[in-house]
């Protein structure tokens, strides 16, 4: 019996009644089955029988599902595709369904990012557990914002190199301040519900120390102090004499700075001999460190990969792997490369993120902390991956969150601007301060181009800083490229299906094709237009 | 009709079903889903796989009239019928498709063609058979 009468946002019943289902299948009979069978699981269930309609639903609300559940064989659009749509824009777990178990398309299903495949016909048990699925998720996630403690090094390291070069340090520093309270103001009030949902999870948290800038100099003062091959937690501590900074903050803040200055001297030896194109291969240093952190990522989905990008030579930045944003090739990796290869069209992208960069970076770029840019497309869209209910109570992870939950590329880019890749959680604070350098402090969306607040709109409904707004129009693109070139290659096999032939089928879906490619170059004008919004 | 003896038809057809082998599991995973909610769960689901399926029977009957014959095509729609068999359980016709399937492999036409009208009838036997099945029990629910 359906119990569940609650808002998507406000389950009130125990997780993992309630979860939000949407099941897309182009076989009529197995959309009754399989919506009886998850209403008798206590799920609430959404139907859609063609891909395209169900990436629509998607997208109206990124907030409002839960999971997927996806046939594999359909007529308007492969399941793997859509697979791929649905991680990369909403990063929502997908169940794929087929009748066919052959072990290779098993297997494809795996590589494009599937959590589970499923053979028809299906047993309601099977459905009963697809709730596993979304809790791993979250929980990844949580434990990635967790393990991060997030400090941006570069940033605040930047901001104290060249405070005098910035537009003004004094307005940089509150940025970034600002940042964090404003950024844990917002997760409080956004994610309680999931605090209730995910009470177990919860109490693997720690309460968060916000390393604020003034307290990283102390801390870098008593480093310096001591002399850094000397250093400990505890020396480090009495130095910086702050009454309320137990030893273990110290300790993991440490840790972090030991990879961010190892990961620096790597920058340095191979600044030397970059210029534009030249795959960076670095993968995370070996630091013991980043080894745990790296192996809780593995698992995600919102993976970085950063390698194989090519951008002409126009003194962008180069991105190297952080420690946290798994260099790593995994699965998500290799699901990247397939949906590259589909699609993206490299001058295009090159094109958008040499706007993006062109117009924030510009002062950053003559600091020559810049890097030849490098980075895949695979990687823009697993910036994208990372949903929105994420960690809970982490008042870094909602930046991060929202940060990485922006068109990827832009950020990515954005990012490695600045400087080289860091923590997920610097990310965010570095883009903003990005943003504070070129355009003004303060993290709101109404500082920036008013002409991309709708383009911010339309996106996350979690925080959108200046940063962001910047690299909004990247995704669209992105998208669009993707529904381009997935009409292009699809299209014929769609209308292999619907054949006029077909008495079965209503002239309107012929008459839906069109209409689906005039949806992607409408849309492609407009984020066209906004684009080039100076 | 007695109603007792309505039902004990339906019952005998539907174990004669499930023995030899009509149906499967998948068809009793069906008559659980069945609750107050709804009633004639089974029923539905039956006459929305016959009448979804016809549709699919029509574009493989296109298909093997066209020419040259487009295995593909043809691969395709066999994977999608098959793919609603197995939503009620039809087993006999569920395995008549595989050997469908690899005459397309080889592009066999005429095997194609003789493993369809195989597949055709015992699609129809099994519909029948259903019909029946529900038709008994409707009876028998209307005597009180």
């Amino acid at each position: 019996m359906d119990n569940n009468g609650c808002l998507p946002c406000t389950r009130r019943e125990g997780f993992p009644a309630g979860l939000r289902v949407l099941v897309v299948d182009d076989d009529p009979t197995w959309l009754k089955i399989l919506e009886k069978m998850l209403k008798k699981c206590s799920y609430q269930v959404t139907t859609c029988c063609l891909a395209t309609e169900a990436l629509k639903k998607l997208r109206e609300r990124k907030d409002a599902f839960d999971i997927v559940i996806s046939d594999v064989n359909m007529p308007d659009m492969n399941g793997f595709k859509l697979l791929e749509h649905v991680g990369l824009e909403m990063d929502l777990p997908v169940i794929m369904m087929s009748v066919d178990g052959e072990t290779s398309r098993v297997m494809k299903g795996v590589q494009h990012g599937a959590c589970d495949y499923l053979l028809k016909p299906i047993r309601m048990k099977e459905l009963r557990n697809i709730w596993q699925h979304v809790l791993r998720k979250r929980i990844h996630e949580g434990r990635e914002f967790e393990s991060l403690e997030g400090f941006d090094f570069e940033g605040i390291h930047h901001l104290m190199r060249n405070g005098q070069d910035q537009c003004c340090d004094d307005v940089s520093l509150f940025a970034l301040e600002d940042c964090i309270s404003s950024t844990r103001k917002r997760k409080d009030a956004d994610n309680k519900h999931d605090e209730r949902e995910f009470g177990d999870s919860s109490s693997t948290k720690k309460a968060r120390v916000v390393w604020s800038v003034d307290l990283h100099q102390k801390f870098v003062q008593a480093v310096n102090q001591i002399g850094f091959d000397k250093v400990g937690p505890k020396k480090i501590l009495d130095l910086m004499n702050v009454p309320w900074l137990t030893r273990e903050n110290v300790a993991s803040h440490l840790q972090k700075y030991r990879l961010y200055l190892s990961r620096l001297q790597k920058q340095r030896d191979q600044k030397k001999c970059s210029s534009s194109g030249i795959k960076n291969p670095d993968l995370n240093p070996k630091d013991p460190g980043s080894s745990s952190i790296k192996n809780s990522m593995n698992k995600q989905q919102n993976v970085v990969s950063i390698d194989g990008f090519r951008c002409p030579n126009n003194g962008l930045v180069q991105l190297h792997e952080s420690d946290f944003t798994v260099s790593e090739l995994n699965k998500t990796e290799q699901r990247r490369a397939l949906a590259t290869n589909n699609i993206i069209p490299d001058p295009n992208m090159t094109k958008v993120s040499q706007i993006v960069l062109n117009q924030t970076f510009s002062p950053l770029n003559s600091e020559g902390n810049i890097e030849v840019f490098d980075c895949t497309i695979p990687t823009q869209y697993t910036w994208n991956q990372v949903p929105k209910r994420k960690l809970q109570d982490d008042p870094k992870s909602q930046s991060i969150a929202s940060m990485v939950s922006s068109p990827s590329a832009a950020s990515s880019i954005a990012s490695s601007a600045v400087d080289n890749i860091i923590p997920v959680q610097s990310k965010s604070l570095m883009v903003n301060d990005q943003s504070s350098v070129t355009s003004n402090p303060g993290l709101k969306t109404q500082e920036f181009d008013a002409s991309l607040i709708p383009e911010l709109e339309f996106y996350q409904q979690n925080l959108l800083w200046g940063g962001e707004a910047a690299f909004s129009p990247l995704e669209e693109d992105l998208n669009f490229f993707l529904l381009q070139s997935e009409c292009y290659n699809d299209m014929n096999f769609g209308m292999h299906n619907i054949d006029t032939s077909d008495y079965y089928y209503d002239p309107g879906l012929i008459a839906d094709v069109p209409n689906h490619l005039l949806y992607d170059s409408a849309d492609y004008s407009v984020v066209d237009q906004s684009l080039f919004i100076a | 009709m007695d109603k007792v003896r309505l039902q004990r038809e339906a019952a005998f057809i539907r174990s004669s079903l499930l023995d030899q082998g009509y149906l499967d599991e998948q068809f009793i995973q069906l008559e659980e889903l069945q609750d107050n909610d709804n009633p004639n769960f089974v029923e539905e689901v039956v006459t929305l796989f016959y009448t979804d399926s016809a549709r699919l029977i029509y574009n493989i009957d296109q298909a093997l009239l066209s020419n040259p014959t487009d295995f593909t095509k043809l691969d395709d729609y066999m994977h999608q019928f098959k793919g609603s068999c197995s939503s009620i359980g039809a087993k006999k016709v569920k395995n008549e498709c595989n050997g469908f399937g690899e005459y397309c492999e080889v592009q066999n036409y005429d095997g194609c063609f003789r493993t369809f009208q195989q597949i055709k009838q015992e699609y129809i036997t099994l519909k029948k058979k259903l019909e029946t099945y529900f038709q008994l029990l409707k009876e028998a629910a209307q005597i009180k």
